[in-house]
């Protein structure tokens, strides 16, 4: 197999939020199949840079698939074609000689586009800030051992607590739902014995913040379970709703 | 400009206690009076934000990315040490001030480490009471691991993502506050410059990345917790957006750099491929609890690895410091690797004229423990590592490279935290005081944490109850001058329309670093950085291509001003590696050897912190800047020479 392979690619490029936008075709001619898709990326801007034209603006951050910051739908699916894998560790050896590869930012509402391919995630800080959290201050905390968490239980709260907080999930369904992303926080808490105080407060909370943000309700298709990078299961929203329905019966 | 470390008086076991109770204290319903800027987010300034704001003041935080979420703490992997004995195995408070100063081989200031090892306790308890998934036992208690440069397991982790977890509870914590509306948050925020009013620091100047828009914001004390300026290097493990600029503006507003050339060289990251590379991955320490290191013994044999007998195999880590093995500190074991290449005798692809790299073999693990295990252990490294390369480490082992990681060196603080600006706090990897010339694994996190959690929280305090200054406004002329002097600069970047990207600069410094500022430095080779750097620097004002323009999003602009910065910054970090004349952790010059290749230090010369103060400059030409020296006494721990063997 050689080394370098020859691509077209069609990138979603948009000055600012009122922009309309549209796709353009770039060809990216000698790139090395050991490059990630960001440094795919980067040669291209380079070359554009060089040509006197503005670089392709998209996110991105450490680079090592944990910040959460890379977001790019790449041929229609988020984060690309790899299982479990962001699109800054997506490699290019996984694409071939000749092939056209369309670049699109997350396409959602509550996701406005800034530019070309960066998008406002910012509805997911205010979820968090309307329950995302045990709500207790900085010092007096009992010694660490204090409370024993079985190891099943430590383990599927960090499961749960693996999410990026990338957004692809919502990237990926049709409804625009944020379910998976909020599922996972309410599931860590849940799964601790120091989330149990604020559990159904915590979930109402979240949910409304959620609704009032514009993401739609849950597909039951699974698509967002399908792309995240962390493999975050869809069984968490239905605890999730299991909960929302218990919260609801107590109040 | 003095250097007074405020450390208070008393045995080293009482000073932070008995300090605590001389600071001056400011009355719960006056705190809201006072507000704070915070620039960062990650665990020093997210977590100083959200626990200033519980106290009752009221606070600004400025981060760069589009959450808080996101900042580079994240990316920590390994764990955070603490002394909390839960394995019985011989740990306490005193052991970890003691191999922490050590592993800093004697270059970090006493009291600052022992009250680090002293509140490492509370921070672990702060973690699981905010829901910190660590990894547990079977009986529920939590779960530690060991970690280079120290013989007990004191580390707690949370698979390998422990920095994520961990950025993710203060992350919470300050949601919470946000929430109650007493941090207001300002994310895709550039700090671009320190207002000085009446020797005071009382504001910043940010970029909004979005619009373009320059702005000014005053407050009554400003904590920068900005991280550390590995990306110098260009290739570095830090993330891409990782910069010197909060820092450089403070130094050229008066506060003085310490110990610029302490730079660590991590031993764990996935070799270079080629030209293309953006960035070195980092694969968690960890990794050699159970790995084994070796190059072939011979040079230029390239027979795959797994038909190279034990008897052609050169376990350089093992052979050299049999003690501690693969578990060596970090600077030892990284220029131990880059001695084994140097030889000839490393593998993988060539960079520049000789191959970069050693391999990090688990089969005697595997073999002893089962796959299921090592999976257990280290099963989403494998997977990363295997992603990236596209080989199995299941089956072959990995091939592992130093890269630039972290900077133990940063802005002067006190006993306080406080620079030589006052009122401008620095926390975390952003200020120089706790890991001397070598950070140990796992410690970043505590010190991001117990800066933010448990330190600033008490001494700024002392600082507002003291400094009796009045409340300004954005009004001022400090404001207007810095302000205008931002704007100015940015449309210099722009209007150069220059031939050279901005990274093609970035990457020629970061190579003349590496060769000459890197693992190993001489005087020869730093002595000529200090006019190659210049000159790079005046070619980049002249020839630099900036694109687009100021008052939208504009990735080359921002790159094009943290460049510029490097650019200036570099030199420093060349003065400052010259002007030690002696080899100590992460800082390693060549003249300074052992007979064995081992680091000489010279505590008659240099058992001291070195303080850089601005003096000014001629267009793009520095003038010598000041050097202040802060002495270092060992009260408590006997000066020695390190030794791992």
């Amino acid at each position: 197999m050689s080394d370098t392979i020859n691509i077209t690619l069609k990138v979603w490029r948009q000055k600012d939020r009122n922009d309309a936008g549209q796709l353009v075709a770039y060809e990216a001619n000698g790139i090395s199949t050991h490059m990630s898709f960001l440094e795919m990326l980067d040669v291209v801007n380079d070359r554009l840079e060089q040509a006197g034209q503005e670089p392709i603006a998209f996110d991105h951050d450490c680079r090592e698939g944990i910040c959460g910051m890379c977001s790019l739908v790449i041929n229609g699916v988020p984060h690309g074609p790899e299982r479990a894998t962001t699109t800054c560790q997506l490699n290019m050896r996984h694409f071939q000689d000749g092939q056209t590869i369309v670049v699109e930012p997350w396409r959602a509402g509550p996701f406005p586009v800034l530019r070309d391919l960066i998008v406002d995630r910012s509805p997911f800080d205010r979820i968090m800030q309307a329950g995302g959290f045990v709500s207790v201050n900085t010092g007096g905390s009992p010694d660490a051992n204090a409370i024993p968490i079985g190891k099943k239980e430590a383990d599927l709260a960090m499961d749960a607590a693996a999410c990026i907080g990338c957004g692809a999930c919502v990237a990926a369904c049709k409804n625009a739902s944020a379910m998976l992303f909020v599922s996972a926080k309410v599931a860590q808490y849940a799964h601790l014995p120091q989330g149990q105080v604020e559990r159904y407060d915590r979930v109402q909370k979240m949910v409304a913040q959620m609704d009032l943000e514009g993401f739609g309700a849950c597909t039951n298709q699974y698509e967002c379970e399908a792309v995240c990078p962390k493999e975050i299961p869809a069984r968490f929203i239905g605890e999730m709703n299991c909960d929302y329905l218990k919260a609801a019966l107590k109040a | 400009m003095k250097l007074d470390s405020k450390i208070p008086g008393g045995p080293i076991q009482e000073k932070w206690d008995r300090y605590r109770f001389d600071m001056k204290l400011i009355n719960p319903a006056n705190k809201r009076k006072f507000e704070v800027i915070v620039v960062g987010s990650g665990l020093a300034g997210g977590s100083a934000a959200a626990t200033l704001a519980e106290l009752g003041y009221k606070v600004k935080c400025f981060y760069y990315q589009d959450s808080a979420r996101r900042a580079h703490s994240i990316a920590a992997q390994g764990g955070i040490n603490a002394a909390k004995n839960y394995q019985n195995d011989g740990d306490s408070i005193w052991r970890l001030f003691y191999d922490t100063v050590k592993g800093g081989d004697f270059r970090a200031r006493e009291a600052n480490v022992y009250r680090l090892a002293q509140v490492s306790v509370n921070i672990i308890d702060q973690c699981v009471a905010q829901g910190v998934p660590f990894a547990r036992e079977y009986g529920g208690t939590l779960s530690n691991r060991s970690f280079g440069g120290a013989q007990v397991s004191r580390t707690f982790y949370a698979r390998g993502q422990t920095g994520q977890q961990l950025l993710l509870g203060a992350y919470s914590a300050l949601m919470r506050q946000a929430g109650l509306g007493a941090v207001e948050l300002f994310p895709r925020s550039e700090m671009l410059d320190l207002v000085v009013v009446n020797g005071h620091a009382r504001g910043i100047v940010v970029r909004d990345m979005i619009t373009g828009e320059i702005t000014s914001h005053a407050a009554d004390a400003v904590v920068l917790a900005t991280g550390g300026y590995a990306n110098a290097f260009f290739l570095s493990t830090n993330a891409k957006g990782c910069n010197v600029t909060a820092n450089w503006r403070a130094y050229k507003k008066g506060a003085a750099f310490a110990n610029p050339c302490y730079t660590q060289i991590h031993p764990t990251c996935i070799p270079q491929e080629g030209d293309y590379q953006s960035k070195l991955t980092l694969m968690s320490e960890s990794l050699r609890n159970d790995g084994r290191v070796w190059v072939p013994k011979n040079q230029g044999d390239t027979r795959a690895p797994g038909d190279i007998p034990e008897s052609d195999r050169d376990y350089y880590l093992e052979r050299k410091y049999p003690s501690y093995g693969n578990l060596a500190p970090r600077d030892i074991s990284s220029r131990a690797a880059k001695e084994a290449c140097d030889d000839g005798r490393g593998v993988g692809p060539i960079i520049g004229d000789k191959a970069r790299g050693v391999y990090l073999d688990f089969a005697d693990a595997i073999m002893r423990l089962g796959e299921d295990v090592i999976r257990d252990r280290y099963g989403n490294l494998f997977d990363m590592y295997q992603r990236i390369t596209a080989e199995n480490p299941y089956k072959v082992p990995m091939r592992i490279y130093p890269a630039p990681h972290y900077a133990m060196g940063g802005l002067w603080v006190d006993y306080n935290l406080m620079s030589t600006i006052p009122g401008l706090h620095v926390l975390g990897e952003a200020n120089f005081s706790d890991h001397g010339a070598n950070r140990l694994g796992a410690s970043a996190l505590m010190q991001g944490l117990a800066d933010g959690y448990f330190v600033i929280p008490y001494t700024i305090g002392h600082y507002f109850a003291t400094s009796g200054q009045k409340k300004v406004t954005t009004d001022l002329p400090e404001f207007k001058d810095a302000e205008h002097a931002v704007r100015e600069r940015t449309k210099k970047l722009i209007s150069i329309g220059g031939k050279r990207t901005v990274d093609s600069f970035h990457r020629e410094l970061g190579l003349l670093l590496w060769d000459h500022c890197g693992m190993a430095r001489n005087k020869a080779g730093l002595t000529a950085m200090l006019e190659k750097i210049p000159a790079l620097r005046e070619e980049f004002w002249s020839n630099v291509a900036v694109l687009g323009t100021d008052a939208s999003l504009n990735v080359s602009l921002e790159k094009a001003g943290r460049t510029a910065d490097f650019l200036e910054f570099g030199e420093l970090l060349c003065r400052d590696a010259l002007e030690r004349g002696e080899s100590c952790g992460g800082h390693f010059r060549e003249e300074h050897q052992t007979e064995e290749g081992e680091a000489k230090r010279n505590d008659d010369g240099f058992c001291h912190v070195t303080a850089w103060e601005f003096t000014g400059q001629d267009g793009n030409a520095f003038h010598v800047p000041n050097k202040h020296i802060e002495p270092l006494e060992f009260d408590n721990v006997h000066l020695a020479t390190r030794s791992y063997k």
